[in-house]
């Protein structure tokens, strides 16, 4: 086994062992911060619980190894890659590992967020390093039993072999006395070349639950007692309740209360501005019943009066966000030279407009909670990426500690972003605490769709300027509603290609909520920037894949501590897409429209085929080139990245929630288009091969499909798309008539 | 309210629901079959995909008066022990992400082959096209369906 010295920090601090009074060794770990000096796991499996520790590892007497983690499954398959990550650093084999969720007793752990397709990168060196601590220790304990060094003992699949005696103990064989001794300091990590288990693919370990039905989401959660709330909200954003009348929902058949509620939401939103965007301003009423179906079908027949306050439309928000763009009042997030003086003396300036509408994130799951408020406790049960928060604001709002607050996560039927959000958990803790009851709340489709914190509308208006051939002014603006781009974007390709650079932003503020949507900002800004490059090259008269070469190979990201990706790995992804996709040698009737990009860590390259069908440019198929560092699970890694580009592709395509007086204009997915299986283009996928610490995956494949196709339609058509949804503008996606002459 | 009899994955059960109450709200929470997902409640997204008589339906949009003396099959009762060719064909290619729409799926698809054994791409396609993936896992569940019919024929 070779090994690897840079050991950064000790696992000493972050890890705690005991033995278990059954037999066995439990190790409780954290990922991000060192343990509480005095606490210790439990010596009693149902004892766990995860105020002191983010996840345990349980080695039993027979040598199983059980992981214990509260780690939220949405999709992007953590569950099952995290815990490879440990296995291999332990050196067992994956069909002897088995992994638990378990119960979040929050209130220390960080980064107990299943977003931001970050939890592997972060996880990704305390992960190894508690594997390898914990096998380090039963080596330690072997080589005590057999009076030798460590050093004379090697593993392998859980087995310690004495290489003086040839005798062999299994980890089993050894765990009770592991579990007595000092956890070592600066234990050896494996390299890449030898790792067994990460790079293998292996399934999802939810699979066999997943495909015969089993009880795993928030949705399907119960328990004794329980009754279903259904919640009428403003059937508009800017009204607010002022009255009802639920005399006609009283009588229905299984309702059992109607409550009004959120006074005290509210009350803690006015204390804590950041959190009245996710809130809404409105009071709510909700419909208790014995069944799910009972208390929708009530909550229709409550006479609801609603006083209307700002209410705004699509309209509107176009009017303004183009007058932003128009105006002066930026803030600037990154400025390199002087791009006015640039522009001034450039040969050529091109400048266009990107438009995008709301969207909802549509999780095939309805949001839904769990609560009972009682005087020992509160319990909650669901599908929430952020059950500390959550929990703490549960706790904040009924006036009680946390330590009270006793949160369950459940599999999450789809996140991309609203189960960061723990309005809908609030709602059920609000109706729980008043109707003293196990309660879960249900969101209808339409309520889902309709109360959503959405993707926010944005325009983004680029220019850039040409002086002797090369680019050297490039302005990016955006105008979007509620928020703007985070503090990393700004240094995003081509952030240190272009000497005069920089980026304003402004934002206006409405009152329709709006949060993270999969791969924020990005999901549109790729777009926008990508096919503005296009343009650039045809103005420029250079390749379009020549001149993105040309400017990765000016930057310098030695130079710019800002500067977080890599010109040589985007590079090496370009080239390799050019290969894969068989780049400009299509036959005549495939056209390519070609996008490279970086965010969440990852450089991707796609390229679009477009084919004419019907008299219409149709996608056939994606080419992806995914720089994500070392892959744990190729399996799951490929299932997110092909979901990525096809998701990208479906909202370019057709996603779009417009606004008319405050109402969305779409309530479920007969007015709501998704991408559908016949629309659904073929991926093909390449993972590049390296040895750097892995990145994301969840997201970076979203942003450039839609640059992608917007370019290929452009090759094919020749239109140019400024606005999406792009079938919105059925017109453009046929090829343009050719001149009759004559 | 009126009792109606069902016949569900084999057992008759007799219920106590208003006339307007859909099977789907009936399987999950009178008869504690949570298998059957609730996506959209109008018919459009296929999650609560069930056979009927061996035809796959939307349970969202049938009443209980609909599917009287009809045997009903839910995801729990496609196979006993989670092996029918489709359900293994799922597990081969690893088809879930998150997962939920994946029964709504799996019920469509083994319906499908039931009546077409050997099905083209463009039949593939069609076939699916009514269940919708939140997570997009188009390619591996077209994947998992061609794979399915390869093991059953
Ligand atoms: S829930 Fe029945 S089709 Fe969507
Ligand atoms: S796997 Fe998530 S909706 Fe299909």
């Amino acid at each position: 086994m070779s090994k690897n010295p840079n050991i950064q920090f000790s696992r000493r601090a972050f890890m705690r062992t005991t033995g278990l009074a059954g037999g066995g060794m439990l190790i409780g770990f954290n990922l991000f911060q060192a343990c509480k000096p005095q606490v210790k796991p439990p010596v009693d499996l149902s004892q766990l619980d995860y105020n002191d520790f983010n996840a345990f590892i349980k080695i039993a007497d027979n040598g199983a190894v059980t992981i214990f983690s509260p780690n939220p499954e949405i999709g992007q398959g953590v569950k099952t890659s995290m815990p490879m990550i440990i296995a291999e650093e332990l050196d067992v084999a994956w069909k002897d590992v088995y992994v638990e969720q378990g119960i979040l007793d929050t209130e220390n752990y960080t980064r107990q967020v299943a977003g931001g397709s970050q939890s592997i990168r972060f996880g990704w060196d305390a992960l190894r390093q508690t594997g390898a601590t914990a096998k380090q220790m039963l080596v330690n304990a072997a080589a005590a039993r057999w009076g030798v060094e460590a050093s004379d003992c090697t593993v392998s699949e859980g087995v310690i072999t004495n290489t003086k005696t040839e005798e062999t103990l299994g980890y089993g064989d050894v765990v009770n006395e592991a579990s007595q001794l000092e956890i070592p300091e600066d234990v050896a990590l494996k390299a890449p070349k030898d790792y067994k288990i990460i790079g293998t693919e292996q399934r999802n370990v939810d699979i066999d639950d997943i495909i015969t039905g089993k009880p795993l989401y928030g949705l399907d959660y119960k328990e004794d007692g329980m009754v279903y709330a259904a919640v009428a909200r403003p059937p508009a954003f800017g009204q607010k309740l002022v009255s009802f009348d639920d005399s006609e929902a009283r009588a229905m058949p299984g309702v059992i209360d109607v409550i009004r509620f959120g006074d005290k939401v509210h009350k803690m939103a006015e204390e804590n501005p950041r959190l009245s965007g996710m809130m809404g301003e409105s009071e709510k009423v909700a419909v208790i019943a014995k069944t799910t179906w009972q208390a929708l079908k009530a909550k229709e027949a409550l006479q609801l009066e609603w006083e209307d306050g700002d209410l705004e439309s699509t309209e509107d928000h176009d009017k303004i966000l183009v007058d932003l763009l128009d105006g002066n009042e930026f803030r600037t997030m990154r400025s390199d030279g002087d791009v006015d003086k640039a522009f001034a003396g450039a040969d050529k300036v091109l400048e266009r407009t990107y438009e995008s509408p709301f969207l909802p994130h549509n999780c095939l799951e309805p949001m839904n909670f769990f609560a009972n408020v009682t005087d020992e406790k509160i319990h909650m049960v669901g599908p929430i990426q952020t059950p500390e928060g959550t929990a703490n604001m549960a706790a904040g709002i009924l006036g009680r500690t946390p330590e009270e607050v006793h949160l369950e996560m459940t599999r999450m039927g789809g996140g991309f972003g609203r189960r960061l959000y723990g309005d809908f958990a609030l709602e059920a803790v609000e109706i729980a605490d008043q109707i003293k009851k196990p309660v879960k709340v249900v969101f209808s489709r339409e309520d889902d769709m309709n109360d959503g914190i959405y993707r926010m509308a944005i325009k983004y208006r680029i220019k850039a300027g040409i002086k002797d051939g090369e680019v050297v002014a490039y302005h990016l603006k955006e105008a979007a509603v509620n928020s703007n781009m985070y503090g990393l974007i700004p240094h995003f390709f081509p952030a240190g290609a272009i000497e005069n650079y920089k980026v304003d932003v402004a934002s206006y503020d409405s009152n329709i909520t709006t949060g993270a949507w999969r791969a924020p900002y990005t999901n549109f800004l790729a777009y926008a920037e990508q096919s503005f490059f296009d343009e650039l090259a045809e103005l420029m008269d250079v390749d379009r894949v020549q001149l993105r070469l040309d400017l990765l190979k000016k930057v310098d990201a030695e130079a710019d501590e800002n500067i977080a990706y890599s010109p040589e790995r985007m590079i090496d992804v370009v080239n390799k897409a050019v290969e894969l996709s068989d780049w400009g040698n299509q036959p005549s009737n495939v056209y390519q429209g070609f996008v490279n990009y970086y965010c969440h860590n990852t450089h991707v390259a796609e390229v679009a085929d477009v084919e004419i069908q019907n008299g219409e440019a149709v996608v056939k198929k994606i080419t992806c080139v995914v720089d994500c560092g070392i892959v744990v699970n190729p399996l799951g890694a490929l299932n997110q990245i092909e979901g990525g580009v096809i998701d990208g592709v479906g909202h370019s395509m057709y996603g779009e929630l417009a606004f008319e007086n405050g109402k969305p204009m779409a309530t479920n997915f007969d007015t709501y288009r998704l991408i559908r299986m016949k629309e659904a283009p073929k991926v093909e996928v390449h993972m590049m091969q390296n040895e750097y610490s892995p990145t994301g995956l969840g997201e970076p494949t979203l942003p450039p499909a839609g640059g992608a196709i917007a370019n290929a339609f452009k090759a094919a058509t020749g239109n140019r798309l400024y606005k999406q949804p792009f079938a919105k503008y059925p017109e453009l996606l046929k090829p343009k008539q050719q001149e009759i002459i004559g | 309210m009126p009792t109606y009899q069902i016949e569900v994955n084999g057992t008759t059960s007799s219920v106590d629901v208003s006339t307007d109450t859909p099977l789907l709200w009936v399987l999950r929470d009178h008869l504690d079959l949570v298998g059957t997902k609730y996506g959209c409640g109008i018919g459009q997204c296929g999650a609560c995909t069930v056979h009927v008589d061996g035809t796959a339906m939307r349970s969202c949009a049938l009443t209980l008066e609909q599917v009287q003396g009809k045997s009903i099959r839910t995801i729990e009762g496609l196979s006993e022990n989670g092996d029918h060719p489709v359900q293994e064909a799922w597990k081969e290619v690893d088809v879930p992400q998150c997962g939920y729409c994946q029964a709504g799926q799996i019920m469509t698809a083994a319906a499908f082959l039931e009546q077409n054994p050997a099905p083209s791409e463009e039949e593939i396609k069609n076939a699916m096209h009514g269940n919708i993936c939140r997570c997009a896992t188009y390619n591996r569940i077209h994947r998992a369906v061609e794979k399915a019919a390869e093991n059953m024929g």
